[in-house]
């Protein structure tokens, strides 16, 4: 087996991913209207006080962008094991965490991408400074893949139960926790003036983590999950 | 060349199979038959390596399975009952994306020759959900046309078939067969196959 | 005395060993527990800063202890058990999560009681209780991930999978909490950092430990006996078990 078929498959399950949104495209905004949704919720329930909005939109933005691409997550591997296609995945004679590193590309492009896009529309509706909006797009740049990698494992472990959504939630949110604290630091630190490169650096580390053992992790917990 | 050695499976706590072995050489069947529930499936999905046996292995040239991994997956053609057809897709882009995802990419050209093989000519570009049940299983066994895996695993394949599509399934077999290939597979129906030694597991109930 | 060890790894074998060391461990917590209990609460002196009320770490501290070291441990039986394929490992890691989840507890429940007198507050965002709470979302995660699934190989092994990925991350969740913590300037008093500990504090915290230990051990066992005798009773060993306790 050349390196060219492995890549091969991992190529033609990311096209076929995009292909598959292209053709139901409600699915893929449904997490970036969830996204602006639930941002937009924080002012009415706190109060149109700049002060306080311009405190909070770091964290207010961040657990919102890490809930949609959990929201998102619970179907990433479902479609494919209720039609059988996941068995044939782990059939094909390449790697599994390839296949898996397609699919996760795949979903973060359509949900994960116009998170990072939209950010600074929000952050500006909390009043955050430009330099402050140029971090958050690129601190969710950084982060929200590595929570599609983390969900994705979830998202195994979980695939074909009962009750998906929320055991995927119980499971992978604490997980999160350190993606959470650096990316929202990022932003704050911006916010009030302070370096931002620790905590884009440590951003980019969990990254490159989650892109070396997620795939590999997560086709491990695929293959129990069809046992 | 395909073996197995006293394989047990569980079903939760329940024992479904012990100490079950076969042999099975090039141009051979294997038929496993029994009734609902005996463990059919359970076996066939054990010799393709997706059921991690509780006891013994399956052997392929003389080594496990596992050990193997993706050079027995390249010998390899599942079909199970689930037909791995995505709705939104037309047929000609779920089959070539399934052989392209089983390592054998094959060209538009070919994919809907296969199709028209099937008796899907003019229908390449529906959408999978507009199929008939029986057409979407054709577009799942125009795989077995296209793909040069030495083994065919095959579960309950003249499901949803017509008089003409099982003969035609039969033709395929047959030629798979002659050419030195492997077939396991599970039947309700009574379809003779010629090959050069049938063989048979009854599953007990 | 040469004592095969990997006999015991087989259920059948496992299962009377198990049935006669828990006595011995449940006896063992107890009296450890009394002592330690009358260490921490008559010898022990009052604390000059603190009065009496820091004698809470008398079990918040054992607990916080147990807390991290059940999670490693079920996490090193699920570790076996998957790559070894063994089935009494996946037994142990499941039969450790409750006591685990329990103590986890204890620690955020007694840290809160603490946190009253000394800080004013039941619940302050320290980077010890914040990581500890996150532990037990852990273990509740685990726990409820071995339930959704019916089949007990499959939830043997993902729960397994799930709880070696839980303690890979702990050390990563722990340290971006505490620099979290020192970043908001949140409260800093540390709970096992109390002021020149007196060594018969020392004392009586490590008799808890030790009980706790018994204890954790003695519970574990008997749930996986009874775990074992769940799994395997269409066995011919587990169908004779069975005869002779109904007898």
């Amino acid at each position: 087996m050349n390196g060219g078929t492995m890549l091969g498959a991992m190529r033609s399950v990311l096209a076929r991913d995009l292909m598959l949104a292209g053709r139901r495209p409600v699915d893929v905004v449904t997490a970036l209207f969830f996204f602006v949704i639930v941002v937009s919720l924080f002012p009415l329930g706190i109060g149109p006080e700049g002060q306080i909005l311009h405190a909070i939109a770091p964290g207010v933005v961040w657990v919102a962008a890490l809930l949609a691409s959990m929201l998102s997550l619970t179907r990433l591997f479902e479609a494919d094991f209720v039609d059988g296609t996941l068995e044939q995945m782990i059939l094909a004679p390449q790697p599994l965490s390839l296949i898996v590193l397609g699919k996760v590309s795949a979903h973060w492009l359509v949900t994960g991408a116009p998170l990072v896009l939209m950010s600074p529309l929000l952050g500006l509706q909390f009043g955050l400074s430009g330099e402050a909006l140029m971090i958050l797009a690129l601190a969710l740049l950084l982060g929200t893949p590595a929570l599609s990698f983390i969900g994705a494992l979830g998202a195994a472990l979980t695939v074909g139960l009962r009750g998906g959504g929320a055991l995927l939630a119980l499971l992978i949110l604490p997980l999160c926790v350190p993606v959470l604290i650096f990316g929202a630091g990022a932003v704050d630190a911006a916010a009030t003036g302070m370096e931002t490169g620790a905590h884009l650096s440590l951003l980019g580390a969990f990254l490159v983590m989650a892109l070396c053992f997620g795939p590999w992790v997560t086709a491990a917990a695929l293959r129990i999950a069809l046992d | 060349m395909l073996r197995g050695e006293a394989l047990a499976a569980m079903r939760g706590d329940r024992k479904l199979f012990t100490d079950l072995d076969f042999d099975l050489h090039a141009g051979e069947l294997l038929y496993i038959a029994g009734p609902n529930g005996s463990g059919k499936t359970t076996l066939l999905r054990m010799i393709c390596g997706l059921v991690i046996p509780s006891a013994g292995q399956v052997l392929w040239k003389d080594e496990n399975i596992h050990t193997l991994g993706e050079e027995f997956r390249a010998d390899l053609l599942y079909c199970g009952h689930l037909g791995a057809l995505k709705d939104d897709l037309s047929g000609l882009e779920n089959l070539r994306f399934s052989c392209r995802l089983g390592g054998t990419p094959v060209s538009e050209d070919e994919a809907v020759m296969a199709l028209s093989r099937m008796g899907l000519a003019g229908r390449e570009d529906l959408p999978a959900k507009v199929l008939s049940q029986g057409q979407k299983r054709r577009v799942g066994l125009a795989r077995l046309l296209l793909m040069r895996a030495r083994l065919w695993v095959l579960d309950e394949p003249f499901t949803a078939l017509d008089v003409g599509a099982i003969e035609l399934l039969r033709e395929t077999m047959r030629t798979h067969l002659a050419g030195g290939g492997l077939l396991v597979l599970t039947t309700h129906q009574q379809v003779e196959i010629e090959a050069a030694a049938v063989k048979r597991i009854e599953m007990g109930p | 005395m040469a004592v095969n060890w990997f006999k015991y790894s087989s259920p059948p074998a496992f299962y009377p060993l198990a049935g006669r060391l828990i006595p011995w461990f449940a006896a063992a917590a107890a009296v450890l527990a009394l002592i330690g209990i009358y260490v921490g609460l008559v010898v022990a002196p009052t604390d000059y800063q603190q009065g009496d009320s820091y004698r809470i770490i008398f079990i918040h501290v054992p607990a916080a202890w147990m807390s991290m070291f059940i999670y490693l441990v079920m996490a090193v039986y699920a570790g076996i058990g998957l790559i070894f394929n063994t089935r009494l490992s996946g037994y142990m890691a499941r039969a450790l999560a409750p006591t685990g989840a329990m103590f986890t507890f204890i620690a955020l429940w007694t840290g809160a009681l603490w946190g009253r007198p000394t800080w004013g507050a039941w619940w302050v965002w320290d980077a010890r209780l914040t990581s500890e709470l996150i532990l037990l979302f852990l273990y509740l995660g685990y726990i409820s991930l071995y339930a959704a699934i019916d089949d007990p190989r499959r939830a043997a092994r993902a729960s397994g999978l799930l709880a070696l990925i839980g303690a890979v991350n702990v050390p990563i969740i722990y340290f971006s909490v505490k620099w979290w913590n020192t970043l908001h300037q949140g409260a800093s008093i540390s709970l096992t950092k109390a002021p020149t500990m007196a060594a018969t504090m020392l004392t009586g915290m490590m008799i808890m430990a030790v009980a706790a230990w018994c204890y954790t051990i003695a519970v574990a066992l008997m749930r996986v006996r009874c775990e074992i005798l769940e799994r395997e009773v269409h066995s011919e060993w587990a169908a004779e078990q069975l005869a002779r306790e109904a007898r």
